[in-house]
């Protein structure tokens, strides 16, 4: 880190500038009196207080976070399973197309996904609502589930399954007792990865809603076409707040876990 | 007859056509695609046998264990049991446990319950289970460790480990896939050692698959020297070693000089070879070859001895050469003597005293020979 020159500072603050810019200038505004969001009029928080009043937009709140509870976690058995086929069954008829299907998904443009779950849904008579949106974010997260997990298991050691096999699991215990926990901490950031897509997913939700269930970002556009009111730059700002604060424990706990790790292998070796 | 050396306590049931054999693998072969791992192979292995599987990698001893074990199913043949088939059983109804050679150890449980897995699986009681774990804890001499992750175990800790728990469920057999592998040599003798006492001790089968023939030869009651998916030859290791049946066991195991020739002769127990090396060779042989057929001695290098001058058999089972080159071992030296048609014969000998007057040095003009029950005619 010695060489700070000229070119580098530049570089991080026009990159870092870029990046946040406009998320501090919300968070500011969010904190703003006046009711003109372009207006300094002085601090307060009284806008904070005003969303716990504000019904539409709590219920919104709801409707999202039971959806993408809900969908990240469908999202993630049928990802963990999809992935656990494609790494173990290398042999099995039409793999190819079966991980093509899986991982389409993946590039395929939300407005494609979003209207053909519209078709679907309308073809066979499914009432739209909060059912048709979880299961339209089970279906785009899924994929991304897969990836997460199939990367892991592809490092995985499968002897250790042998090896409980060979002590008298079953495959059905060995998968429980043994490879689930290994790959645990795969699941759950697939799992962590499904329902922050989920939560912040507007257009494929837009298509496949229905009367009664409105997300959160859907609330947050619709809005903001009537204008931008202190209001919603609160909500993003906590919206702000619970994605840094996750991130930042996440990698809290990483960061310790493996100086733990080094520190007993070291312990280890020194006693060898 | 002079005999080879028996080992340990005379422990032979292969040689008692009354003994039962306790795993007989029946005209085994697995195929992968058009791979044939192993091919049409029959092995019978006793009770209380320490068994090596001998041989390079690929030549199927792997796939056998694995057969063994249950992971793989063989494509065709039949692999007994104490008298019972083990085709279609799973690997997790064989009264067999297997010791993996990366271990394998579950990364996310304590040295503890590594060891109690399978005894869980047996649904055994809590009690009971607390004081195997602790019996084999003590076994593997890791009491202190039974609270430690994988991770936090050093790799010969990690070896013992794996062990103990494959012995945890007191297997009627246990399969070792290139157990000492992973140990750095002076552990891994130390290992060898260890693992024959407790096999001893416990009074188990062992079925053993290595690479290293050190660690065959000391460890084992018997070898089966293993390529391209069939045995080559399955005897003690002093008759693998000392009596191989054919070159390719002759030259896998340890280091020969192989004397080619065509056989001029035979008499009283002796086989007279005119060789191609230039000077006749008689070797005690107890089969007789046909005159005329071509046939070769294996001769190992420490049986053969250097000297400056020749020896009173000469110049039958002696020829001369130069010193070409001198690896000194500490224990003993090795000569590399270069003949006259270029090619070099290896001779080894015991540094049985400190300092010799006059030894020997490079490019002196030396005999070798060696005596006529040194070398076996080989067969092929």
């Amino acid at each position: 880190m010695g060489n700070w020159s000229r070119f580098n500072i530049a570089s991080i603050v026009l990159g870092f500038g870029f990046l946040y810019l406009p998320i501090v200038l919300l968070v500011i505004f969010s904190f703003n009196e006046s009711k003109l969001v372009t207006v300094w009029a002085g601090f307060s928080t009284k806008w904070y207080t005003q969303l716990w009043h504000n019904q539409a937009l709590l219920d919104a709140a709801w409707v999202t976070i039971r959806v993408a509870l809900i969908s990240a976690t469908c999202a993630t058995v049928l990802g963990t399973l999809a992935a656990l086929a494609l790494v173990r069954y290398t042999r099995f008829r039409g793999r190819m197309l079966f991980s093509g299907m899986v991982y389409a998904p993946l590039v395929m443009p939300e407005v494609i996904t979003g209207l053909s779950l519209l078709l679907l849904f309308v073809a066979i008579g499914l009432d739209r609502g909060f059912w048709t949106i979880t299961l339209a974010h089970i279906t785009f997260t899924m994929c991304f589930v897969a990836v997460v997990v199939q990367s892991r298991l592809l490092s995985f050691d499968q002897s250790i399954e042998e090896a409980a096999l060979d002590l008298g699991a079953t495959p059905v215990r060995t998968f429980f007792a043994i490879t689930l926990p290994v790959i645990a901490p795969a699941v759950f950031s697939g799992w962590v990865l499904a329902f922050t897509l989920s939560l912040d997913d507007l257009v494929i939700s837009s298509f496949t809603t229905g009367p009664g269930a409105t997300t959160l970002p859907m609330k947050i556009y619709s809005q903001v076409r009537l204008g931008v009111t202190p209001e919603i730059n609160a909500i993003c700002t906590i919206l702000i707040g619970v994605v840094a604060i996750g991130v930042v424990v996440a990698s809290i706990v990483t960061k310790q876990r493996e100086a733990q790790r080094e520190r007993d292998e070291r312990a280890a070796f020194a006693q060898s | 007859m002079k005999s080879l050396g028996s080992i340990r306590r005379s422990f032979a049931p292969w040689a008692d056509p009354a003994s039962k054999p306790f795993i007989s693998v029946k005209n085994v072969t697995k195929r992968f695609g058009d791979f044939t791992a192993v091919d049409d192979l029959s092995l019978d292995i006793y009770t209380r046998e320490f068994f090596a599987l001998l041989g390079a990698s690929g030549c199927g001893k792997s796939t056998l264990l694995r057969m063994l074990a249950g992971f793989e199913q063989p494509t065709s043949g039949e692999i007994i049991l104490d008298g019972q088939s083990l085709a279609g059983i799973p690997p997790y109804r064989r009264p067999v446990n297997m010791m993996f050679q990366s271990y394998a150890l579950f990364p996310h449980m304590t040295v503890e319950n590594n060891i109690a897995f399978g005894l869980k699986q047996d649904g055994m009681p809590k009690a009971d289970i607390a004081a195997r774990v602790q019996q084999m804890l003590k076994l593997v001499k890791l009491e202190k460790f039974s609270q430690r992750k994988p991770h936090q175990l050093s790799g010969g800790q990690r070896q013992r480990v794996a062990l103990a728990r494959s012995l945890a469920k007191r297997p009627k057999v246990l399969l070792l896939d290139e157990p000492l592998g992973a140990l750095d040599k002076k552990l891994r003798e130390e290992t060898q050692f260890e693992l024959m006492d407790l096999q001893q001790e416990l009074g188990l089968t062992f079925v053993v698959v290595t690479h290293d023939q050190e660690e065959a030869m000391t460890m084992a009651d018997r070898i089966a020297v293993m390529s391209h998916g069939k045995v080559i030859q399955v005897a003690t290791p002093a008759e693998i070693y000392e009596a191989p049946n054919s070159r390719f066991v002759a030259d896998f195991i340890g280091d020969v000089n192989i004397f080619e020739g065509a056989v001029s002769g035979a008499e009283g127990g002796y086989v007279r070879l005119e060789g191609t090396n230039g000077f006749p060779i008689r070797m005690a042989s107890p089969e007789t070859p046909a005159t005329g057929g071509k046939s070769a001695v294996a001769v190992r290098p420490e049986k053969i001895r250097v000297s400056r001058q020749p020896p009173a058999h000469a110049p039958v089972n002696a020829v001369q050469g130069e010193i070409w080159d001198i690896g000194y071992l500490g224990d003993m030296t090795v000569f590399h003597v270069r003949l006259k048609d270029g090619r070099v014969i290896k001779a080894s000998s015991l540094n049985a005293v400190r300092a010799v007057e006059d030894p020997l040095g490079y490019d002196q003009e030396v005999w070798v020979s060696f005596g006529e029950d040194a070398g076996v005619v080989l067969k092929d």
